[in-house]
This record gives C-alpha cells, structure tokens and sequence, in this order.
C-alpha cells in the first residue's frame, strides 16, 4: 500500500500585525525587526503626570527641540530587536574572550615594555569611566527618548557600553597580572590627573543635560568619534610600533563596535536633519556649540598618548566634518 | 521533471527570519523568478539562471553576510552551483 503524503497550503489571514499592516502595506511579510519595532511604545491614554516631572507625559515628544511628523523614520539600519544583537554580540565576544585567552597564553601584555604598560594603565584604563557615563547617558535616552525605533537602539548602544567598560577593565587586569590595585590607581588618575578631567567634565555636565537629543549627538556623536578614535585608533597605531601589538588584540571588539554604531548614529543625525531646515539647524547649532570643548578635551589626553597630538585631534575633526556632510550637515 | 525540461533553476528555502532577507535579495535582482510560499518552505524558480548577491542581502540585513550562511536555511536546489565570496549562483549551461 502506498501512502501519498500532501502538503495544503493553509493560507493566513494576514502576515503581521494590523499597526505594523498600515506601515509596510498589505500582503506583505514584516521583517522581525519590524514587528518588533515599529508602534510598540504606547502614544495616548497615559494616566497620572510623572512625579519626577511633571510638566511632560510618561512618553513625550516635546521633551527635544527636534520636531519628526513619525519617529519611526529613525530606523536602525542594522535592523537589531532582541535576538539578533544578542546573537551578534555573543559571537563577537566568542572572538574576544580567544584573544585575551591567546594574549594570557602568551604572555604578550606581560612582556609590553614597562613604559608602554604604564601608559595603558594610566591613559587607557581609566576610559572605563568615560564608558560606564556612556552607559548612564544611553539609558537616559532610553527614558526621555520618543519612539521604540530609537530607543530600542538606544538600549542596545547602552549594554555596548557596559561591555566596553569590562573588556577596557579586562585589559588593564591582563597587563598587570590581575593586580586590582591598578583599578583604584585608574580612579584616581581620572579624578584627579589633569590629561582626564576634559573628559570628566564634558561627560559630568552631560548626566545633566536636558534635550535627550543633544545629549545623543554629544555622548554618541562627539565624545565617541573623538575619543574613540584617538584611543582605539590612533592610539593603538603608535602602541603597535612601541611593541604593544598584544593591545589591538584586546580592544579589537571595541574597534569594530564602534565602525558599527556609527551607523546608527549616522542614521538618526542624518533623518532627523533631513526632516526640517529647523531640526537642520538646531542640529548644527548643538555640534557647532559643544565641539570646541570636545576637541580641547582630546587634545589634553591625546598629549599624553601619541607622538603628535595637535595633527591627530586635526585628522579626527576633519573627518568628522566629511562624515556631517555626507549626512547632510555642514558645519 | 518540469523544472528540467523549463530550464528552469530550483531552490527550496526554509521559511525563516533567517532566509527571509535572501528571499528578497533575490526579488530584487532576478526579476524572472517565481517565489511561492509554501508551508514552512519557500520556492523558487528562476529560467536559466538565479543569482543571490551579497551586497543586496546585506542591504536587507543591515549586517554582514556570508553567502556560504546559505547552507543553514537550504533545503533543496536543481542546477549546477557557482559559489563565490560575493555571489551564489544557480544556472543551467544548457
């Protein structure tokens, strides 16, 4: 007897979600991130005032000076929900915990010079800091932020930080041999060494800053081009020729971090200044105004990190200005 | 087989997040092929030839791919296979 397995095609009544439906139009099957995404965050119907502040609703787009008719242009366009950045990022730590295990096995940070190894505790290792208020300032977004599309990013570029923070904390522990009293010297020296306190205030007078959308461009724009890129870049070209090539091993997941979310920030800057001549200016004016002590900033810790400090600043910040054009933003 | 006789390539995906964004890199860049849903699968012919780009994917994903990631959600293919760093592609000489 034979048996004649069929399949039948129960077709469904629709493909996703009717607020999702009136987005990407009939008949068409939504991507996870977009289900995920889009209309999540509740718009009406909220109850009592916030007691912390109650001049705004629990969500509340008069909180920026930015003006969007749908904060869901601000797409993520590397399209992360849950499940996919967590698949991502474990992958990428997979890679980063071999290379601190190669690093250890090898005795490469051990065997930096003394000079070398000193510079890294003392002007790299306190960046964890700087990491942990990038994490604060994330979360603020995600508080004061409007529209799941960008505070869902927001959350994600918060947990980064995090990661950040430990895998800096990490190298410091590798080069000194698990040592912890090097944590205590690198709180200090971001307390009280001059070449950090440029930083420190930058991020300190930001945890109070007001517009969360200010508060995006200058901890995810600013802050992150310029010391990102003096530390993970230009920093770690000149380690490498010092002897310290065990370093770009280490921050190797922090380097491709950031050649990532910049992609995000590129995209929030580059819609919501598309949106409006007013959201183009607003957005200029707060780059224009908080550049200068940015620059100043990294030029006092660059001094203490590369060979040529006033060209590297000069080299970040000219990038930076093509990057802004390209995104619509001329400074 | 109707497919032989056509010409016509064959590929057979699962119907996952996984396969979804390959799904539509092929609509884009092959115009010709026929994409049916089918339970838990999608089907799709193409005459003569298919090709899956990655940089259209990756548009779609908004992240790297590795066309060799095809294998995960592949079920079934009919043609002979030319597999490349930025490319797989699905043909038939004749």
């Amino acid at each position: 007897m034979s048996l004649d397995i069929k399949g039948i095609e129960i077709k469904p009544k629709r493909q996703t979600f009717g607020h999702v439906e009136r987005r990407i139009g009939p008949d068409k099957a939504a991507s996870r991130y977009e289900e995920a995404t889009f209309d999540v965050q509740p718009r009406v119907n909220f109850h009592y005032l916030p007691t912390y502040d109650s001049r705004y609703e629990l969500y509340d787009e008069r909180k920026t000076a930015i003006k969007m008719s749908d904060w869901y242009k601000l797409l993520d366009p590397r399209q992360f929900y849950y499940s996919n950045y967590v698949a991502a990022r474990a992958k990428q730590q997979e890679t980063a915990t071999q290379n601190f295990s190669f690093v250890d096995k090898k005795e490469l940070a051990v065997n930096m010079p003394e000079a070398l190894k000193s510079q890294i505790l003392n002007y790299l290792l306190p960046f964890r800091h700087a990491e942990w208020g990038a994490n604060m300032n994330n979360l603020q977004l995600v508080s004061e932020g409007y529209g799941t599309a960008f505070t869902s990013a927001a959350m994600f570029q918060a947990e980064d930080r995090l990661g950040n923070a430990q895998f800096i904390t990490k190298i410091g522990l590798t080069i000194s041999e698990n040592e912890i009293s090097v944590l205590d010297e690198a709180k200090d020296r971001w307390m009280n060494d001059p070449a950090w306190q440029g930083l420190r205030k930058l991020l300190e007078d930001s945890f109070v800053m007001e517009d969360w959308f200010e508060l995006h461009i200058v901890q995810n724009l600013l802050i992150d081009t310029f010391f990102h890129q003096l530390l993970f870049k230009h920093y770690e070209t000149e380690a490498i020729s010092k002897g310290g090539s065990a370093l770009a091993m280490m921050t190797e997941f922090t380097a491709t971090w950031f050649d990532e979310t910049k992609r995000w920030v590129d995209a929030t800057i580059k819609i919501a200044a598309a949106e409006s001549d007013e959201n183009l200016a607003t957005v200029t004016q707060w780059i224009k105004g908080h550049l200068p002590e940015v620059k100043e900033a990294t030029l006092s810790l660059a001094q203490q990190l590369v060979s040529n400090p006033e060209d590297v600043v000069a080299e970040i910040d000219a990038q930076l200005s093509t990057r802004l054009n390209k995104l619509g933003v001329a400074l | 087989m109707s497919e032989v006789a056509d010409n016509k390539v064959l590929l057979i995906l699962q119907a996952n997040e996984d396969s979804r964004p390959i799904v539509e890199a092929i609509r884009q860049d092959n115009p010709n092929a026929e994409i049916s849903n089918e339970p838990a699968m999608v089907k799709i012919q193409c005459p003569h030839k298919l090709i899956i780009k990655k940089e259209t994917v990756e548009e779609q994903l908004g992240q790297e791919w590795d066309p060799q990631d095809i294998q995960l959600v592949l079920v079934t293919l009919a043609g002979n296979v030319d597999e490349d760093y930025d490319h797989f592609t699905i043909y038939w000489e004749n």
